[in-house]
């Protein structure tokens, strides 16, 4: 089974442009120059070497040795943690830099929910001599405070957004207002794999590095695939990014971890396939939480970075076809699952990341001695004000 | 023919650009805007755009996003929004355009809305983020219940755009006057104006323009141009502030939109 989406951008009944006209042609000058960029190996050239020598790929497939013994399985962690950054994000934006400057565009926007791309959005701007505006869910700068000053001495312009939830949502519709009023001279770097099209795919195969390198490293490293790959999934980029190269590997289960939350309750989770219903928000088709007349429902998660109503297309493609399977952790599982990773290994996780450790950790019981895969997109120093607050007695007053 | 087409007709007997007025139903309350639609019509409004709130309006400046928040707060739905046009259809044969975003129409489901909109007395929809790509089987089901669809055409719309946007819509064309969301503006885009003459190259359909007008002068400056100019925010920040002169605020806006036969 392959993954590509139609010429409109659909995977399936998903995906797609919606988009307000203003907007189309900019769409549909970003398609051309993508697709002219990929049949291009100058640029390939350019983005390889920036991952290489910029970025710090290839990164490693870590042998969780002390987890895997406890666990009774052979648990291996993507390390994107130690990219340039912090996180995966990095990837992205070094792909969208490139094509801003085929576009001749010397502006750039970017949303950002726990801060990571906006952080890397604003060290691509830093290294190509970008303008740089951030939009960001005032609730969201309040819990990544770090990433916010990060993004300013980087030399961006952080904007908090204060309609709606004041959270990643929020920010997105902040920035497509932006690009809507600044079309012409500015670049929407979309951070996930979402969006109208060209965004799900484009972001999706800038990420696709890490499931190729992940692959061969298993194969080096086992001898053979993993039972499972596990990742957390927000919009959904680090997950697509992990799960694509493997797709056709049918042995191979993809499971993605969407955020918990609270509780099963509209509001208190971002468990979109468990709770939502296919629906258009932000330009494209997919599972969307939502009340019965059709509005967006706020969201809750822990980690920022997974508090989203909606979710890649593709991943809504992969859940329907069966491919791939979701579940959701809860924010105290996953503050747990950090914990255990953090005391372990020595390596501290973000929280979005932490969801995907926590999924590992519930599945081993129940999978005795399988090879599991776990894509820790990001590193938790930007987290560790909401670890204090949620492991007191770690920081006693 | 539909509501609109006939407005459209009677126009150009007129010759006489007509006024598209904006508004969010059910801001402050449901029970409120037929009223201001009345006191609209008075003021010499020939076509309203009911808006039907959304809680992540994209393309919506802040004075829209604020009235839907408010249309929310008091429990607005597609429904509530069908509900007010009915009332306002017993009285008056103003032509109605829904207007609004994908997803609350797709949750409500376009066979149902096709009909209870046809029901209720509304004469067409427009959706902002339904491009004509993704856009078939929704005009499909419209047309086939005898309501309009009017698409968006902007500054940035490529020649190719421009003929499926006149493809798809019918009633008229909505022109988007500048690159933006809609809000109050001082001026009227140099964009304006290339756009009307490169989307009559396309169709024959009446134009109507808007974004950004909120002043008679400018409401003047447009009307030799096109066969009708949109006022939005203005009028929604006209309920926000003083309701009560909604009528005046409407008959100051339209007042160089005189027939040349009375």
């Amino acid at each position: 089974m392959t993954s590509q989406p139609d010429a409109g951008g659909h995977f399936g009944a998903y995906g797609g442009r919606y988009a307000p006209e203003v907007l189309m042609s900019p769409l549909e000058e970003l398609e051309l120059t993508y697709a002219s960029a990929r049949k291009d190996p100058a640029f390939h050239k350019e983005l390889d070497e920036l991952l290489t020598t910029y970025a710090g790929r290839p990164t490693p497939l870590y042998f969780a040795r002390r987890l895997s013994e406890q666990l009774a399985t052979r648990l291996y962690i993507k390390r994107e943690d130690l990219l340039h950054t912090g996180a995966h994000k990095i990837n992205n934006c070094l792909g969208q830099a490139l094509l801003a400057k085929r576009m001749g565009k010397q502006r750039i926007i970017a949303e950002t929910g726990a801060g990571q791309h906006g952080v890397a959005t604003s060290t691509v701007c830093a290294l190509f001599g970008f303008d740089c505006t951030v939009y960001m869910g005032e609730e969201d700068m309040r819990r990544q405070r770090l990433n916010v000053f990060r993004m300013r001495l980087l030399g961006a312009n952080v904007v908090g957004v204060t309609t709606g939830s004041r959270t990643l949502k929020d920010a997105i519709s902040e920035a497509m207002r932006d690009w809507v009023t600044n079309v012409a001279t500015t670049h929407y770097l979309l951070g996930s794999a979402l969006g109208p099209h060209p965004y799900p795919t484009m972001v999706r195969d800038f990420h696709r590095i890490i499931g190729i390198e992940a692959r061969r490293q298993i194969l080096e490293a086992e001898g053979r695939l993993p039972d499972a790959v596990i990742a957390c999934v927000g919009g959904g980029s680090n997950a697509i990014g992990i799960f694509h190269p493997f797709i056709e590997d049918e042995s191979v289960k993809l499971i993605g971890v969407e955020a918990g939350g609270r509780d099963e309750r509209l509001g208190q989770h971002a468990a979109r396939f468990a709770g939502g219903f296919p629906g258009v928000l932000h330009g494209s088709r997919s599972y969307v939480l939502q009340d019965e007349y059709g509005q967006i429902a706020s969201t809750h998660s822990v980690s920022a970075g997974l508090d989203y109503a909606s979710v890649g297309p593709e991943h809504a493609w992969l859940h329907d076809r069966g491919r791939a399977e979701y579940c959701a952790c809860c924010d105290k599982d996953a503050v747990e699952a950090a914990k255990t990773l953090s005391r372990n290994e020595g390596i501290i996780p973000a929280l979005e990341s932490a969801h995907a450790v926590a999924e590992a950790i519930r599945r081993a019981p129940v999978s005795p001695g399988q090879t599991f895969i776990v894509n820790l997109s990001g590193r938790g120093d930007k987290d560790i004000d909401i670890y204090r607050e949620n492991l007191k007695e770690l920081d006693p007053a | 023919m539909t509501r609109i087409a006939r407005l459209f007709q009677e126009l150009k007997r007129q010759h006489r650009c007509g006024m598209v007025a904006y508004l969010t139903a059910g801001d402050p309350t449901p029970e409120a805007t037929p009223h201001f639609i009345e006191a609209l019509e008075r003021g010499g409004a020939d076509l309203i755009e009911l808006g039907v709130p959304f809680s992540d309006p994209i393309a919506d400046g802040p004075v829209i996003q604020q009235a839907g928040d408010r249309a929310l707060a008091a429990g607005t739905t597609v429904e509530k929004v069908l509900e007010i046009a009915a009332k306002v259809r017993k009285r008056s044969e103003i032509p109605l355009l829904l207007f609004t975003y994908l997803n609350p129409v797709l949750r409500y489901g376009f066979e149902k809305l096709a009909r209870d909109a046809k029901a209720a007395g509304i004469d067409g929809c427009l959706l902002t983020d339904a491009s004509v790509e993704e856009a078939g089987e929704y005009v499909h089901t419209m047309r086939n219940a005898g309501l309009d669809t009017v698409f968006l055409a902007a500054p940035t719309s490529s020649e190719r755009r421009l003929k499926l946007v006149a493809e798809y819509s019918s009633g008229f064309v909505y022109l988007v006057s500048r690159t933006g969301i809609t809000g109050v503006r001082e001026n009227i885009a140099d964009t304006a104006l290339p756009l009307i003459e490169r989307m009559r190259a396309y169709t024959g359909l009446p134009l109507a323009m808007g974004f950004g007008i909120s002043t008679p002068e400018q409401v003047a400056a447009l009307a030799p141009h096109v066969e009708a100019v949109v006022v939005g925010s203005a009028v929604v920040r006209q309920i926000e502030r003083d309701p009560s002169n909604l009528e005046s605020f409407m008959r100051d806006m339209t007042r160089y939109l005189k027939s040349d036969v009375s």
